[in-house]
């Protein structure tokens, strides 16, 4: 496994003696060369999860670990030369790279900062790294503000795969990106994915575009992680209320068939993550909600096997809910 | 019935780096209790198309010409005075960010009732009766209690339906939607999409919907214009535009969503791109826009605009070769 | 609203780098009618401070033929109460209320900017301690603070500087502070931090130049409040001695011949007040040319 977490809790305070619950009690495994989507709404906690295990910020407990090696409490120092198998390809092309740089010196920064190469080796890397993602040399004196969206967004994956890392952090890497721009930024993903043979952990709130990159697919609610699973089977055979939800609420871009889909139209709001909802947490909102889930906590189980994970009381070993018929 | 009727409308801004020709030409109409969505890409002019009808435009460096008609007036000559009047009242908007279209100094029901004042002349105690009546209108629950509260009490999804309250509180003619669940997680964007459709069925409210989303498109519009870099490049119901795109530009749109993934040579899935770039907003020359990202283009696409034209029921595309009949 | 339909215009392929960044900010700027003249008033102080000297008589030099006369060919501005030709003051003056202005703001930006670097880089226990002691010295009116330092250093050119520099220290690191905190939760601050790069190189290479800015406007608008606390106090008697010629002493001699000599007063508050209003159009115009989205 290139990325195991397991049992990953951040905690944040948000003053007067209030506390965040964005991560609780999250595990998961990345295998060599896997795809893994990362799913979740607003108040998910993806993005937490992203972030603790490049640590960006400092998981409350559990434990991170990288190619085998535990990182959990490793120093900062002790981080650095780690770093180099680890990137991150943030969503904002605007914000994520440095307005006082040009594209060079943002993609040959990683070079430099892990001295992996210098002189020539530098720019012959960067100009070579350049062309793999699609973007012609002459733009290495441009600053980022003379960019469009998408190929700020190219750049900022050539800074993230300049060190030929292990693993690949990429959160909502395409989401503000427009339609026709973000097939060719996936397109790309998956080709250098391909030829790379990276790891990644790729974070979205959108099921259709991780429908099309990613190998398996982890569902998040509140916090935890709902259902786990092959791609191809969570969308053939969602087990969890949630995750029939939210695979119903994405309108298909078909009229015909969108009008005649069964929805399941979920009630309330996403409740906060300072004050979780006891028992299963999705119970607020879930339309087959029954009283076992309000006081007890579901506990991720495989009942089916084939590594599809869901954490529902209602999944038994002879059924599975169906939310779409709640109504 | 013909509720707008929007003809020629062509909006250019003066900016540093000289004109920008946001809207270039556009001509459409929008029927009484219809949903007509705008579509299109960051850029395509439908925002400006939308905010055109209101002028919410920059008055310094907005120059607007053609014709928009409401109910056979027109507004575009129309001074701000008597322009106030028409927004709010005849015609409204609800923009994206639910966040920042809400004053948060005040309540919920001050800010509906202060639209009522304004335009109804209602008295206090009866527009905060017909606020709540307003709230549970978008589904907001226990609307007598909520009715009181400021919006950063309220969640996004909540915070949306309390802009469209105060947006249909003096029942518009026609509703302008721009982007409206694009900053909502999905499972809050069907409930409020739902809104819509019920306002319309039950109060016959028009609405022009601007999205960038095929799926939003798909799922509630009666008819669709399709724009790209400032021009109406498709206009058609919606059933019929799905099924039956002609211009090579929708198709692209259409084959290009994570959706539309097909197995490439190797077997791994590929979308369709797009090749190259909107052109620059900074000229406007006499010729198809999208001629050098279209496979289809020929000399004369170069050289002359394609002008909208019949091509099916109610289907008009402005394209010198466009699709046939089978080709999605 | 003003940026509906332009904010994806696609970046065309023109020349590049940081010369035509220069030259958009320029072109930009030459547009605005009032920050041209701003900057017009600035330069023409900055060469009466400089070369006004090098041409006009010695400022100390008494003509006891001319002792409080009005304006003439010999005395353009006219003379003072010792004969001293007022024109040389006003340039000797504004010689002064240069390297006041100057020297205090850019005391003020040395020991303020790494203050406001590290209390906003780091927060922990360091931001609340400094932030305390900023509003602590701000809750005094910036010239009261400046008139009590200047009391407690002395009389001097000196004097007036460290008390303005120190006076408006706390701007300058609740500014710099403030921008801190906004640039280090942009994601290529984020980035930096991922790839494994050390706080100096990100303080210096990521934040700074990024505060840089705002920080310059300041700068600009900073100028001008010390001229005016440089000519109070000298005004006071706190500031530069007589006889060296401040437009604040300048003043105060005035005020004994407002009848007989009025322009003795007249020329150093219209040079005070050019002066001021030359920085401060000049620190409008770059706050909007830095960022377009303040303009109007």
């Amino acid at each position: 496994m290139i990325l195991r977490v397991d049992n990953l809790v951040k905690h944040y305070g948000a003053g007067r003696g209030a506390v965040v619950h964005a991560a609780d009690g999250v595990s998961l495994e990345i295998a060599q060369g896997e795809v893994l989507g990362l799913v979740g709404e607003s108040g998910s906690g993806k993005s937490t999860v992203g972030k603790c295990v490049l640590r960006l910020t400092e998981p409350t407990s559990g434990t991170i670990e990288l190619d085998g090696r535990d990182i959990t409490h490793l120093s900062r120092r002790a981080l650095r030369p780690l770093r180099r198998d680890v990137h991150m390809v943030f969503q904002d092309p605007y914000s994520s790279l440095n307005p006082r740089f040009t594209i060079e010196q943002i993609v040959a920064e990683p070079l430099r900062r892990h001295g992996v190469a210098k002189g020539g080796e530098v720019s012959r890397r960067v100009t070579a790294m350049m062309e793999r993602v699609g973007l012609p040399r002459q733009m290495l004196a441009r600053f980022p503000h003379e960019l469009s969206g998408g190929q700020r967004q190219r750049v900022g994956l050539a800074r993230a795969l300049i060190l030929e890392p292990k693993l690949v952090v990429a959160d909502e890497p395409v989401s503000a990106l427009d339609v026709s721009v973000q097939a060719s930024v996936l397109n790309l993903i998956t080709d250098l994915q391909r030829d790379m043979g990276f790891s990644c952990l790729f974070i979205t709130h959108d099921l259709s575009v991780v429908r099309f990159l990613a190998d398996r697919i982890a569902v998040m609610y509140l916090g935890e992680i709902v259902e786990t699973g092959p791609t191809d089977q969570i969308f053939a055979e969602p087990r969890h209320p949630y995750t029939q939800a939210l695979l119903s609420a994405a309108p298909v871009p078909d009229p015909v068939e969108q009008r005649q889909r069964r929805r399941v139209v979920l009630g309330g709001e996403i409740p906060s993550p300072l004050d979780p909802p006891p028992g299963c947490r999705f119970h607020t909102r879930c339309p087959l909600a029954q009283d076992v889930c309000r006081t007890a906590v579901p506990a991720l189980r495989d009942p089916y096997g084939g590594r599809h994970t869901v954490a529902c009381h209602l999944v038994t070993d002879e059924k599975i809910p169906d939310a779409t018929a709640a109504h | 019935m013909t509720l707008l009727e929007i003809k020629d409308l062509t909006v250019g801004f003066d900016t540093e780096d000289g004109l920008v020709h946001a809207v270039r030409g556009v001509s459409l109409d929008l029927a009484e209790g219809e949903i007509l969505a705008l579509c299109g890409e960051s850029g395509c002019g439908k925002s400006v198309t939308g905010m055109s009808i209101p002028r919410l435009l920059p008055p310094d460096s907005t120059r607007l010409s053609g014709s928009i008609r409401l109910d056979g007036r027109e507004l575009t000559g129309l001074p701000e005075a008597e322009l106030r009047r028409v927004r709010g009242k005849d015609v409204s908007v609800v923009f994206q960010e639910p966040m920042t279209s809400l004053n948060p100094s005040f309540t919920v029901g001050y800010q509906i009732g202060e639209v009522l004042r304004r335009h109804e002349k209602l008295s206090w105690k009866a527009a905060r009766a017909r606020a709540v009546d307003l709230l549970r209108l978008v589904g907001i629950p226990a609307p007598e209690r909520r009715i009181n509260e400021y919006p950063h009490q309220l969640s996004g999804g909540m915070r949306q339906r309390v802009v469209i309250a105060i947006a249909v509180a003096c029942s518009p003619r026609v509703l302008i939607a721009d982007e409206p669940t694009t900053a909502l997680d999905v499972t809050i964007q069907a409930g409020v999409l739902d809104v819509f459709r019920d306002l319309r069925d039950r109060l016959g409210t028009a609405i022009i919907l601007i999205t960038h989303d095929l799926g939003v498109v798909a799922d509630i519009a009666d008819r669709a214009v399709v724009m790209y870099a400032g021009r109406a490049v498709e206009q058609a119901p919606v059933g019929e535009l799905f099924a039956r795109p002609r211009h090579p530009y929708t198709l692209g749109l259409m084959k290009a969503l994570p959706t539309a993934a097909a197995a490439g040579a190797d077997g791994r899935l590929r979308l369709a791109e797009i090749p190259g770039m909107l052109p620059s907003s900074l000229s406007d020359p006499a010729a198809c826009l999208f001629h050098d990202r279209c496979p289809r283009a020929k000399d004369d696409c170069v050289t002359a605009v394609p002008e909208l034209a019949a091509s099916g029921p109610g289907h008009l595309a402005a394209c010198f070769y466009p699709l046939e009949d089978g080709s999605r | 609203m003003a940026e509906l339909g332009v904010k994806e215009t696609v970046a065309p392929v023109v020349s590049s780098g940081r010369a035509d960044r220069r030259r958009r900010l320029w072109r930009r700027f030459r547009r605005r009618p009032l920050p041209m003249v701003g900057l017009v008033l600035v330069v023409a102080f900055l060469l009466l401070a400089l070369v006004g000297p090098l041409v006009t008589p010695d400022p100390s030099l008494q003509d006891y033929n001319a002792t409080l006369a009005p304006p003439s060919p010999a005395h353009p501005l006219g003379a003072d109460d010792l004969g001293r030709d007022v024109l040389a003051r006003i340039a000797s003056g504004a010689q002064i209320s240069l390297q006041a202005g100057v020297l205090s703001t850019l005391l003020a930006m040395v020991i303020g900017i790494p203050i406001g670097l590290v209390a906003g880089y780091y927060r922990r226990w360091l931001d609340p301690v400094v932030m305390r002691m900023v509003d602590v010295v701000l809750a005094f009116p910036f010239l009261v603070f400046a008139v009590g330092l200047a009391a407690i250093i002395g009389p001097s050119l000196r004097g007036v500087v460290f008390a303005l520099g120190f006076a408006q220290l706390p701007a300058v690191i609740r500014i710099t502070r403030g921008e801190v905190l906004a640039v280090r939760e942009m994601d290529y601050v984020m980035a930096a931090v991922a790839d494994g790069a050390g706080d100096g190189h990100i303080l210096f290479r990521y934040i700074l130049p990024n505060c840089a800015n705002p920080l310059i406007v300041q700068a600009t608008v900073a100028i001008p409040t010390a001229i005016i606390g440089e000519a109070t106090l000298s005004f006071l008697g706190l500031g530069v001695q007589p006889p060296t010629p401040s437009w604040g002493v300048m003043l105060t001699i005035a005020q004994q011949y407002l009848d007989q000599a009025p322009w003795l007063a007249i020329w150093p508050g219209v040079m005070i007040a050019l002066a001021t209003l030359g920085f401060n159009l000049l620190g409008d115009g770059l706050r909007d040319v830095f960022d377009p989205r303040s303009a109007r």
